[in-house]
Parts: C-alpha cells; structure tokens; sequence
C-alpha cells in the first residue's frame, strides 16, 4: 500500500485529543534496541543490514499491535514519502537518509512506529496525543516484551541494552513530550525554562528533535540520561517536570494577558493578518504566526473557531505535504505561493480576532492537578 | 589556539559549561561552531555537543599508544572518534575500560536499572538458585548429612539442565 492512501488525513490527524493538548501537543517513548552478533547500522556493511531486516521486519510485523500495519523497506519510499513521514513526526531525518537495509514498520492508528537500522538495528516508538507518557511507556513496553521473545538482544547485566551510542545505553529509552509554548515565549521567559530543565538532566530540543530550531513555538522535553535509572523512575520525572512547566505557560499566558494585552492582542492580530491575506509565504513564518493564531484560539480571541484547524495547517503547510497536494515539482518560490493561497482559503471561513476575548478565558485554564 | 574540531581553523567561540565539579572547555571556529549549531541562540544542541566531544577525547587518554580494535567487528578507537557511535555491542567489551569514565559524565549511574529480557532474568534467577544450592551442599558434606547431599546433587543437576536450556547472556 501507499504511504499516502496510509496515513491518516491531516484533518483527522488533527483532530485527536489527549490530555492537556492545549499545550502538550503529542507525548512519544521510545526504545532502542539491538540483536546480538551483528555490527550496528553505522557500521555494518549492506548485506548485513539486510540480513539484520529481514530477521527484524518479520519478527516486527507479527505483533499483534502491528495487524494491517504499513511495511517497507526504505529504498522502496522516495524522497518526498520519507519527508511526509518526517514531517508527521513518524520518523526520525536521519531515518528518511536511509535506503536499502533500513524498514519502517508503522501500524494501522500510528500509535506504534518501528524504524528498523536506523542508529540502532531496532527504534520502536508509541506515541499518543496530548500528555500520556505512562500509556505510551506500557504501549512500548509490551510491545518490547513480545519482541524479545522472538528476537535475541544485545543485553549486558551491567550495561543494559547495548547501542550505537553510549548515550542511549541501559534503558534505551527517550520519554519525550512536544509542547507548545506561546506564552513562555512572549513572556520572555523560555530560557530561564530551558536552562534550569536542562539542569535537571532533561533536554530542550526544537521541533524536528535534536539539532533543530523551535518553530513555531514548538519545544520537545525529554530525558538524557539512559544508564542507572529505571523507565518508570524516568517516566515519573518527566510527568513531573512537564506538570511544572504546562503551568508555568499557563501562568505566562495569563500575566502577559493582564499585563500587556495589548502586546498579545498586536501579535495575534498581525499573524491572523498576514496568514489571512498574504501571497507568498514561508514554511517557517508560517509555523510562527500558525503558533500565535493557535494562541489566539487558546484564549479566545476566535470565538466558534477549532484549534483542529490551526493544527491542520500546520501539518499540511510543511514542504513535502504541499508538494503532495500538486503533481507538478514545486520550487520553493511556488511552493511559497501556493501555501499562501492554501491558508488565505482556509482562513476565509474565520473571522478576525476579536478585540478583547469573551470573559472568562475560553475553556478556563488547563493546569495539571499537583 | 586551533578549533578543537576540525584542528585546522583559528578557534573563536569559545564555550565553558561547569556541571557538578567538572568544568569542560570547546573552542572552536566559526564555521564548526555553526555546523555544530552553537550560535543558535537557543543553544540546543551544546550539551550534545559537549558530550559528543567529552567522548573522543576520553577514548584517547584512555588508549595509552596502543589502537584497541573490536574482535568482533575490527571497530578502532579512532572510528570512535569520528563516528561518536560504537561498531557492534562487543565493543562495548573492547573498550570497557575507555567508556567507563565517559559513561560516569553522561549518565546518572554505571550500572543498568531497570528492565531485564525475561531470558535473562530466568537465566539470572537459576544462576542464583545454583549458587545457593552448591552452597547448601557444600555445608551438608560438612556436616556429613550425606542423604541432604544427595537430595541437593539431584537439584543442582536439574537446575543446570534448566540453566543450559534457556538463553543464556
């Protein structure tokens, strides 16, 4: 089957709720593992990456979790199905680098991704909408455990599960959460944020995880250390910290509502102006001013409107799902055309901002209980 | 002073981070700087960074002139350093003693907590039981409880029929 006709449609996608999804956008755990007697995948040669995914993708596909999953190899996806999938969050950009000797095993709700010879022989992540770390640990987990009854890991008492590299090795695992954090930006507080999560072990990383810049607001917290601390120890930590910093946003969202509403009422005006009428567009100035709309919807200034559709466009905006829509090659240029005429439509069908949101902030605060 | 990545341009950015008690220095070019994304002001990726280059200079004071190769898969300490990533999961063995320290900078603890194959953990709990029992044996010959002995032979013997069918690590 096609990667396309696979994935869920982006107004579906957008459309799935979670806990907290106001601000934590999607939570995300996954386990690196690797079979024993084989080079890892930077390092071993072609024929022994294949040998390696022709023992795993099998071993993978017959997980119960895995009934009527998409299956393939890499070399049989091209450039712009990898970049989807990419831009879907599914797989890692490394792993869209890869061909032949590298598969990719998602299931049928995209709750379960297995990319195979990516770092590691094995990387299989559970994610979920809004903040569910603990149903995406046991997802990965079990899925784990039935793994390893068919498959025979790299595993050492005192080190754990062996990986490519040392910093994933012991658990293996990286509990993660994408949040959204408009407020903490315009506060000016986010780096304060970041420096004393980082302090606590945990690392900041963009949207496109490490090495990429937060568009769009968009900042992904997840644990570094793997050795010497047990996966729900981990997982329990992160549930706290991410607690911490949804009120934190929440409290930035309020003062800089009280104190500079002006300021707020300037940026979310501006965006919804540029995004509503302009005729060529960037994917990154897109993501931003998507950001301060998602913002505006959060505290009401777009009455009757669904943050569904602000979610929509920030998927179906990105380069490769805008190519996917046009059967024609696209250069950047036309790409920035036709993406402004594509949110200039959508936005046809919402009103401007409101010039002071309808009391009390529209679905009240969204704080976790201590 | 050279730019501690590529050793070849002038270092001009130069960054301190002190965690605990450790203090690490990078010095480094603009360029590298940049491709290792430093000037991003978010500064994201310096404590990748950091450990990324923590890494390859610990593996180099560690091997003392002689190169260590991995048996298994003839992975050298200088691929190390330029992959950052290790060949096979023997090389963890190969050069346990190199990764030892770096692994104390990168993580919370050195040893492994948490989940265990369940092929391991039978193979663990047998290899438990087999030292208890061969202990237990030991003091019943002692104490010249002959008939005791002969029961725990008989058990040490299942255990290790046990022991050596499931997987062992």
């Amino acid at each position: 089957m096609n990667i396309h006709d696979f994935l869920i449609p982006p107004a579906e996608s957008a459309r799935r709720k979670g806990p907290y999804d106001r601000i934590v956008m999607s939570s995300r755990v996954r386990l690196a593992r690797n079979v024993k007697e084989a080079a890892f995948p930077g390092w071993a040669k072609k024929p022994e990456r294949v040998r390696v995914l022709d023992l795993i993708r099998p071993a993978v596909e017959s997980l119960p979790e895995m009934k009527d999953a998409f299956s393939e190899s890499m070399d049989s996806l091209t450039t712009l199905d990898k970049q989807i999938l990419v831009e879907r969050h599914l797989i890692s950009r490394e792993h869209a680098a890869k061909s032949a000797g590298s598969g990719l095993v998602l299931n049928r709700e995209e709750t379960l991704c297995v990319m195979i010879n990516e770092e590691d022989h094995l990387r299989m992540q559970a994610l979920r909408p809004g903040l569910q770390l603990r149903q995406a640990w046991n997802a990965v987990d079990q899925a784990d455990s039935a793994l390893e009854r068919k498959l025979e890991y790299a595993f050492s008492p005192e080190l754990g599960y062996l990986t490519a590299c040392p910093t994933n090795i012991g658990t293996g695992i990286r509990v993660s959460a994408m949040l959204h954090l408009p407020g903490l930006v315009l506060a000016e507080q986010i780096n304060p944020i970041i420096q004393s999560v980082n302090k606590l072990g945990l690392a900041v990383r963009g949207l496109y995880g490490e090495g990429t810049e937060a568009l769009g607001n968009v900042f992904q917290v997840s644990n570094q250390m793997t050795l010497g601390e047990a996966e729900g120890a981990i997982v329990e930590r992160l549930e706290k910290v991410l607690a911490q910093i949804i009120e934190h946003e929440e409290n930035a969202r309020g003062t800089i509502l009280e104190k500079k509403p002006k300021m707020v009422y300037n940026h979310i005006g501006r965006a919804y102006g540029i995004l509503a009428n302009a005729h060529s567009i960037s994917s990154k100035e897109t993501m931003n001013l998507l950001s301060l709309m998602r913002l505006g919807v959060d505290v009401g200034l777009f009455p009757g409107v669904d943050r569904a559709l602000v979610d929509e466009l920030f998927i179906l905006t990105q380069p490769a799902h805008l190519q996917k829509q046009h059967s024609e090659k696209l250069s950047a240029e036309e790409r920035d055309l036709l993406r402004a005429d594509m949110v200039r439509e959508r936005l046809k069908q919402v009103s401007r901002p409101i010039a002071k949101p309808s009391p009390p902030l529209a679905g009240g605060l969204d704080k976790p209980e201590k | 002073m050279l730019c501690c990545i590529c050793k070849e341009k002038e270092a001009t950015v130069h960054l301190t981070q002190i965690a605990g008690d450790k203090m690490q220095k990078v010095d480094l070019c603009e360029e590298c700087a940049k491709t290792k994304g430093v000037n991003d002001p978010t500064g994201f990726s310096l404590a990748d960074l950091l450990l990324g280059l923590g890494a390859s200079q610990e593996i180099e004071q560690s091997g003392g002139g002689v190169e260590l190769k991995c048996a298994r898969c003839s992975f050298t300490q200088a691929d190390f350093k330029k992959a950052g990533r290790l060949g096979c999961p023997e090389c963890y063995r190969t050069f346990s003693e190199a990764l030892d320290g770096l692994l104390k900078t990168m993580h919370k603890g050195t040893r492994h907590v948490g989940k265990v194959p369940d092929s391991f953990r039978q193979s663990q709990d047998l290899n438990d039981r087999l030292k208890l029992l061969q202990k237990k044996l030991g003091k019943a010959v002692e104490a010249e409880d002959f008939e005791e002995a002969a029961i725990l032979r008989d058990e040490i013997k299942q255990t290790e029929a046990r022991l050596s069918d499931t997987p062992t690590p």
